[in-house]
């Protein structure tokens, strides 16, 4: 594990709704530069962890720090401006809107313009600022030749990237992505996971939430593993892919999991 | 300015409009009620179109813009608990038309803050109630209000021309130009606001509210101040109507009044800038065409019948149907070469 102070601490999480527990107790660093990993099966918990984090949930227990500052009853717009932005894993655009108008929309946060300058048409130079700014986010992604759609009519892989451009206008310090390649291709895949290594190349640290088993194994420096909303394992990728725990709990406990429990023993041992 | 072509096309046709009445008060008396009401149609549109929040007590901001500017301008004299007396000196119209504004942008702060941390039908009820509670001080602090008796005599607005002095609009020519200026203003001042900084993160909250605060939309303070301006808009053309009409009582805090409001929205297309508008000229002027032939209570169903017509053939309101119907005869041009049918 790299050394230093990290960027996201995952500090003893908890979360439940009535008795239901969606998370047990979560914890778990990602340092700066990181690509890593959350992964488990379908309920494990993954996409409530993310919500916690970006502030639409309030855990039962155990708080989350970013950069030092706990994150302990922060609206979502306001965790944003501290540098941690997000993606969604189903609407992840403004449907009636654009593509161009989508990242508009996105990068509120850089607008200056108050209420006053737009009035009196004092924002011309902001506003055309915010334009090449967009231009560039979509170059980035590679959607510069649907600027001018409307987002709504996209195909899911390329609604994603919209997602990602929207999470990049806010400028993040760190990134998190939901479940950013379900409904893409492989080759659409292989184009994305360039994308995440371009904005890693940033300074951006990405956390990620994917069920895409070979992507994660290529693209990830550390892989963390929820069960049950309990963490079952954390490593790089070659650990993770021979841990038993994983296994049983990919696979379950029949003659399967120990076929495959087997053979990565076999595999650590040669 | 191509985008503009339409608004200013139907602003040259409205300038010359009395041109065309000549002389014939009842029409033009009926042309301007309707750009009032029409100017709240357009304040109305800016939260149930452009952030998607239904306000069913929109008159409460129309009508205390009407009693604010009314009051100011014609004085008072009220005894307040604990036998405070307060005694105002009637002002000019315009400085109650100001004060109109104000009074109900800080009543649509109130409002926004009090409903937009739950939103949705938490707002619908708060608006309806807040809108009842008013009627019923206007009905009943008659020291103030003079109840039903209706406050009288309120002073026209007047014109300062250099060389001139000030000159009271009491006939129907002036108010209409009047009415017609406050709406340009109010028109331009929501088109600027609908495409700037502001406007995007109300639309971004309106189609997805979720994906608009994680880039840093602060829901809480865009939709209230919408609700801000939207209700200062109201106000002033409450405060157009008082100094027209030159009688209010509380009557025009009736809820049918807000109906009226958001069918024209609704009909006209709701979140265009020119919807409210081409709504309000036909939801407006509908009974003066059909006064002649049925009594005003039969008049709600021919608007109702009127408003299924529209939605069933343009789902998303006027403007944007023809609209529609404008790039498909400018796309489909080509489409019209005849296809070769195989045998």
């Amino acid at each position: 594990m790299s050394a230093g102070a990290p960027i996201l601490s995952v500090d003893h999480v908890g979360v439940r709704f009535g008795g239901l527990v969606a998370i047990a107790d979560l914890h778990f660093d990602v340092h700066p530069g990181e690509i890593v990993s959350l992964i488990g099966p379908n309920g494990a918990g993954k996409t409530t962890a993310f919500n916690v984090m970006t502030g639409f949930l309030k855990p039962s227990q155990g708080q989350v720090r970013f950069r030092g500052t706990s994150l302990q009853g922060l609206p979502p717009h306001e965790i944003v401006r501290l540098g941690l932005s997000r993606t969604f894993q189903r609407t992840s655009v403004f449907p009636d809107d654009t593509v161009f108008d989508n990242v508009m929309i996105g990068l509120h946060r850089r607008g200056r313009a108050r209420l006053v300058d737009t009035l009196l048409g004092r924002d011309r130079t902001g506003e055309a600022a915010l334009r090449d700014r967009a231009r560039e986010l979509l170059d980035w992604v590679g959607l510069a030749g649907r600027a001018q759609d409307k987002a709504g009519s996209l195909a899911y892989g390329e609604q994603r990237l919209v997602g990602v451009a929207l999470a990049l206008a806010t400028e993040p310090a760190m990134l998190l992505l939901d479940e950013p390649v379900s409904g893409m291709n492989a080759s659409e895949t292989q184009v994305f996971v360039r994308l995440i290594r371009s904005i890693r190349e940033r300074g951006v640290t990405i956390l990620l939430v994917e069920h895409d088993m070979p992507m994660v194994m290529e693209v990830s420096d550390r892989i963390v593993v929820l069960n049950y909303g309990r963490l079952i394992a954390e490593g790089p990728p070659a650990a993770i892919r021979s841990d038993p725990a994983v296994i049983e709990a990919y696979l379950g406990q029949g003659s399967a999991a120990r076929e495959a429990a087997q053979a990565a023993r076999e595999t650590i041992d040669a | 300015m191509n985008r503009h072509l339409p608004a200013l096309a139907l602003l040259a046709a409205l300038v010359a409009l009395p041109l065309a009445l000549g002389n014939e008060p009842y029409l033009l008396n009926a042309v301007i009620t309707t750009g009032i009401v029409t100017i709240a149609a357009m304040s109305l549109n800016l939260l149930l179109g452009f952030t998607g929040q239904l306000s069913l007590g929109h008159i409460a901001f129309f009508g205390i813009g009407a009693y604010v500017s009314a009051l100011t301008s014609l004085g008072f004299d009220v005894e307040l608990l604990g036998g405070f007396r307060v005694v105002h000196e009637p002002w000019p119209p315009a400085i109650g038309f100001g004060l109109a504004v104000l009074a109900t942008g800080a009543c649509g702060y109130l409002v926004g803050r009090l409903s937009f941390r739950v939103r949705g039908a938490y707002f619908v009820i708060v608006t309806i109630s807040f809108a009842e509670v008013v009627r019923l001080v206007a009905l009943n602090w008659v020291e103030l209000t003079q109840g039903p008796l209706a406050l009288t005599g309120i002073p026209p607005f007047s014109l300062w021309l250099p060389g001139l002095g000030t000159t009271p609009l009491r006939t129907k020519l002036p108010n209409y130009y009047l009415v017609l200026v406050v709406g340009t203003l109010c028109y331009a001042l929501i088109a600027r606001l609908v495409r700037s900084r502001f406007g995007r993160a109300m639309r971004g909250l309106k189609e997805n509210e979720s994906l608009a605060l994680s880039v840093g939309i602060n829901a809480t303070r865009t939709l209230t101040l919408a609700a801000v301006i939207s209700a200062a808009m109201a106000g002033a053309a409450g405060s157009l109507y008082a100094h027209y009409l030159r009688i209010i009582d509380p009557d025009v805090f009736l809820f049918s009044t807000t109906v009226t409001m958001v069918i024209m929205v609704v009909g006209g297309g709701k979140g265009t800038l020119l919807g409210p508008v081409v709504g309000g000229l036909i939801f407006g002027l509908l009974p003066v065409a059909l006064r002649p032939v049925m009594v005003p209570e039969a008049q709600w169903m021919v608007f109702g019948l009127v408003l299924i017509v529209i939605q069933f053939v343009m789902p998303r309101g006027i403007v944007p149907g023809l609209a529609r119907l404008a790039t498909l005869r400018r796309t489909s041009a080509p489409a019209r070469v005849p296809v070769e049918v195989r045998p």
